[in-house]
């Protein structure tokens, strides 16, 4: 069954402008993209900064109104950008644990807030409800009445986490949610989430610039760049035998172990400017493989093999 | 609440405010029922008593009034009157501050907009205004001070809204079903309520003043009504023949706008956090050194070499030991990789180096370092500082930590250059560019003008190494380069690294929490727990055959690429909080292998020439 179903989704941010002008030019954060995500599965969502993951991740919780496009979850259309309409089928976990809890308020009152507003729980039904969830994620009771800041990142984590549980989503995005963490502490929250979607069922979006924990987690891979999903895969594959060529530069530049230094890209390649984008394919100024053709249409995302999509005109043998 | 009462009053003359104020404010709370004479009773026959007269303590004023009980209900009054205007300029202005700063966009532009409006006016010229179009009075004068002040307190507020509602927590709350006023008043609200607090407190002895100063134009309160600027008002005429009458408000006025404001910035500077933790202090320019016990000899080893370097910091009762008596050295040309979690002290390790680490509160403890044979603990601050950059030169995780955001990178780079060699500016910009191109990038002649937010991640961290690079240094400390920039550029600037040291001979200590960074770079690797080195050996042994029980652990936890989907290692427990370190091995509460040997005492570093590791149970048997 379809979780998700994301159809020419795209957002364009006006640039420059003032109260009574209009706006100069516009960025095109995400560029029109569709994908689905099946129940159960873990969708993972990699690329480098500024490539438009988090505009992404922001318009499928509804914190932000999509300049086009249709997001449906389990086959019912979410079209108006309400949080609190998207909030019982879709939850964020966000990656500074510690600001995505309010300073002033207890643990007790951030784990309510959803109970109390999503579903309009009284007092013992929430109290039932957060000993259940507190109980999945390995907190302790006595947690609840303290502050935010008496917690470790990654007990933090895991009190965004048990919030976003709270909620009883179908989905739960994963903006980064190990980024801001130890190393020790990253494997423990990384196998809770694993735990917890199999007890609950839920299906996750996990967002990361760390490949390595990517593949790690995830059953298949998207790769974002420059606002444009330029490949799809199986988890197992799209590292391994990358289609596109972005995607196999991303592969070679991860450091791994026992593999040589070198710089896999030439020195002087130039990123494209999000105000001026280059008429065909983005990744042309810095693709070994590109010809004429590559600057002038832009490539569409096309399956190559079984299970793997990309969108380049001179693909990668698999 | 009892720690911010101590922080006041340790203040002396907030403390010194707060009693003038508080005898003030019961004195005005109290007048109805003290013996008074009626304030508005007129006896002509007794016009311009001097104080202490029968009868009338202070005297009385042209009227023959009481001037005692005058002041004390003109003082009621004027308290009132400036506090309440506060708690409207507060709520309004508050309120306007928060929606402008919340919503942002379109709402903020012509909110703040017309607030600018509101506050090119001169201030008294617009109070005046309002007054003039509403007709005098008392209540009327309220509101244009209230009304003057509004601006202030949108500004204010809004400044800190606007940083406030981009945190994620607000988000959050939003994903948690509320609606648009509930994040306002329960997420914002509180956040911002000392702001409020403090600009209230610093502004209400104005707002006092400013209705004294309408009254006193006759704007203000009606006779006979008395508050203290009516009552300068009517003295006026009298101020060369009866003084008193003039003296004695404005004695009143002058104590209380002053206790408030000694009071207010007491509270300002007591709510403020940097204030707390005691940074207010200035830092010295140099880590303060105070070495006990013996100095350890020079042992001819590398160029630069660390020797049971301590470094601690005294916060409080609390003594933080960041670095234990940590051993490093590193050879020209050579790479060492210092490996750790957040806390294990790499970064402070590194520091104490040139003496950067701040002091207060950090102190080095023991132990020497050594450049080329010279303690440089032991270096006064001009040798230290000429060494610096010219002998041993920092990379920084973040860049703009090292460059002026103000400045062209070009003009900062000259800077560099010419801090230590007097060289004319033609050709330190020659050099600067040589600098440039060194580092890879691309178009140097133009991109000297760059100012550094013109320039990406990856492009300011080259010119963080440039920077570093400029007075071709030795050794190159270099503190997570890398951790904040992409994968791609990541590999460019480890490759850019790794040819320097290979060209110029450069020593590199190489500070990361990233395996694969240093299985590519680093020759030697050494591991930190806790403020010490747990393990340190030839890059390639640790990875294939790690001794420490964490060293493998950590190894194991960290995913790599090639994998597929997986379960990973977890350590369970968190890293130990220096300040309350065990006794005996710091891993020890998470190590499945403790035994009570462990945590009996001291674990020395053992093994051989090259590997050693602190652990009695080593996972592998070093010959
Ligand atoms: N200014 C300070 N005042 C008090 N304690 C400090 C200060 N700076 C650092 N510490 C403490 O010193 C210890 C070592 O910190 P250090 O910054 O060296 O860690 P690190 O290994 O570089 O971590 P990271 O990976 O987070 O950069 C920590 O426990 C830290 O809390
Ligand atoms: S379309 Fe052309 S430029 Fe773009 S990735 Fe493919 S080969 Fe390279
Ligand atoms: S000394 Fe003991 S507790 Fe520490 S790492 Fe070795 S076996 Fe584990
Ligand atoms: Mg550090």
């Amino acid at each position: 069954m379809t979780a998700l179903k994301v159809t020419d989704l795209s957002k364009t941010f006006p640039v420059g402008g003032g109260l009574f002008r209009a706006p100069k030019t516009a960025v095109r954060a995400v560029r029109p993209m569709s994908f689905e995500v099946a129940e159960g599965e873990t969708l993972g969502i990699v690329g480098e900064s500024g490539c438009g993951k988090s505009t992404l991740a922001r318009m499928l919780v509804g914190l932000l109104e999509p300049t086009t496009g249709r997001i449906e979850i389990e086959g019912k259309p979410l079209d108006n950008a309400d949080p609190a309409a998207f909030g019982k089928l879709i939850q964020y976990v966000f990656q500074d644990p510690v600001s995505s809890l309010n300073p002033r308020k207890t643990i007790r009152q951030i784990m309510e807030a959803p109970l109390k507003r999503l579903y309009g729980m009284d007092r013992e039904e929430r109290a039932a409800r957060i000993r259940e969830i507190f109980a999945s994620v390995n907190l302790r009771e006595d947690f609840l009445d303290r502050y935010p800041h008496e917690f470790s990142g990654g007990q933090a984590q895991r009190i965004g986490v048990a919030r976003a549980l709270a909620a009883a989503p179908r989905i739960i995005i994963l903006d980064e949610p190990v980024s801001a963490l130890d190393v020790s502490v990253q494997a423990q929250v990384l196998n809770l989430l694993a735990d917890l979607k199999s007890e609950f069922n839920l299906t996750y979006l996990f967002i990361s610039h760390d490949l390595a924990v990517v593949e790690a987690v995830s059953d298949r891979i998207l790769v974002l760049y420059f606002g444009t999903v330029v490949e799809i895969g199986p988890a197992r594959e799209v590292f391994k035998t990358p289609r596109h060529p972005y995607t196999k530069l991303l592969a070679d530049s991860a450091p791994v172990v026992g593999r040589p230094l070198k710089a896999p890209e030439q020195k002087d390649s130039e990123l494209p400017d999000p105000l001026n984008p280059p008429p065909g394919c983005a990744f042309v100024t810095r693709c070994p493989r590109a010809t004429d053709r590559c600057r002038t249409a832009e490539p569409k995302l096309r399956p190559l093999g079984e299970h793997q999509l990309a969108a380049c005109h001179h693909p990668l043998e698999g | 609440m009892i720690s911010f009462l101590k922080l006041l009053f340790r203040n002396r003359l907030a403390a010194m405010g707060a009693v003038v104020l508080s005898a003030i404010l019961i004195l005005a709370v109290i007048t109805p029922i003290l013996p008074l004479a009626d304030p508005d009773a007129i006896s002509t026959a007794d016009r311009f008593k001097r104080p202490f007269s029968e009868g009338h303590l202070l005297g009385t004023d042209h009227l023959g009034r009481d001037l005692l009980s005058r002041l004390l209900w003109g003082t009621r009054l004027s308290l009132a009157v400036g506090i309440f205007a506060a708690l409207i300029a507060a709520s309004i202005g508050s309120a306007i501050g928060i929606i402008a700063g919340y919503f942002g966009g379109r709402t903020d532009n012509v909110i703040m907009r017309a607030v600018d409006m509101l506050m090119a006016f001169p201030y008294i010229l617009l109070a005046l205004a309002i007054v003039a179009a509403l007709g005098p009075g008392l209540v009327n004068a309220l509101i244009a001070v209230a009304a003057v002040n509004i601006p202030f307190f949108a500004r204010n507020i809004r400044g800190v809204t606007v940083g406030l509602a981009g945190r994620e927590f607000v988000d959050a709350a939003r994903l948690a079903g509320m609606g648009h006023g509930r994040i306002i008043l329960t997420e914002l609200l509180p956040n911002v309520a000392s702001t409020i607090v403090i600009a209230m407190s610093t502004t209400v002895g104005w707002m006092i003043l400013e209705t004294a100063g309408l009254s006193f134009l006759g704007l203000g309160s009606q006779p006979p009504q008395a508050d203290l600027g009516s009552m300068l008002g009517e003295a006026r005429s009298a101020l060369i023949t009866a003084p008193h009458t003039s003296i004695v408000p404005g004695v009143m006025i002058f104590l209380i706008v002053m206790s408030i404001n000694l009071l207010g910035d007491g509270v300002r500077d007591a709510l403020d956090p940097r204030l707390r933790s005691g940074a207010l202090t200035r830092p010295r320019a140099v880590t303060l050194v105070d070495r006990r016990g013996n100095v350890p000899r020079a042992d001819q080893k590398g160029l630069l070499n660390i020797q049971e370097l301590e470094t601690q910091f005294h916060v409080g009762p609390r003594i933080y030991r960041a670095v234990n008596r940590v051993s490093l050295h590193v050879n020209p040309g050579e790479a060492i990789g210092l490996i750790g979690e957040s806390g294990s002290g790499k970064s402070v390790t590194a520091l104490s180096v040139m003496g950067l680490v701040a002091s207060p509160p950090g102190v080095i403890t023991g132990g020497a370092v050594r450049y080329a044979g010279e303690d440089l603990l032991a270096a006064s601050y001009d040798s230290l500082r000429a060494k610096r950059g010219q002998n041993v030169a920092y990379i920084f995780q973040d860049p703009l930590s090292t460059l002026h955001p103000l400045y062209r990178v070009g003009d900062q780079l000259i800077e560099a250059i010419q801090a230590h060699n007097r060289v004319p500016e033609t050709q330190a910009r020659a050099e600067a560019i040589e600098l440039l191109k060194s580092v890879r990038i691309p178009n140097p002649e133009s991109r000297i003008h760059n100012y550094p937010h013109e320039m990406s991640g990856g492009m300011r961290q080259r010119v963080g190494i440039a920077m570093a690079l400029a007075n071709d240094p030795d050794v190159i400390i270099a503190d997570e380069p890398t951790t904040a920039l992409d994968v791609t550029v990541q590999a460019q600037i480890l490759s850019l690294l790794d040819d320097l040291r290979r060209e110029r001979g450069l020593a590199i200590i190489f500070i990361t929490h990233d395996f694969g960074v240093v299985a590519q770079l680093c020759d030697r690797v050494a591991v930190m727990y806790g403020g010490r080195i747990v393990e340190e050996g030839p890059t390639e042994t640790i990875l294939e055959h790690p001794a420490h029980p964490y060293t493998k652990k950590l190894m194991a936890c960290v995913p790599e690429l090639g994998g597929g989907k997986r379960r990973l290692e977890a350590i369970p427990g968190l890293p130990p909080v220096v300040h309350e370190l065990p006794p005996g091995c710091a891993f020890a509460p998470r190590c499945e292998k403790a035994t009570e040997a462990c945590r009996a005492g001291e674990i020395p570093l053992a093994g051989t020439e090259t590997h050693t590791v602190r652990c009695i149970d080593p996972e592998e048997e070093l010959a």
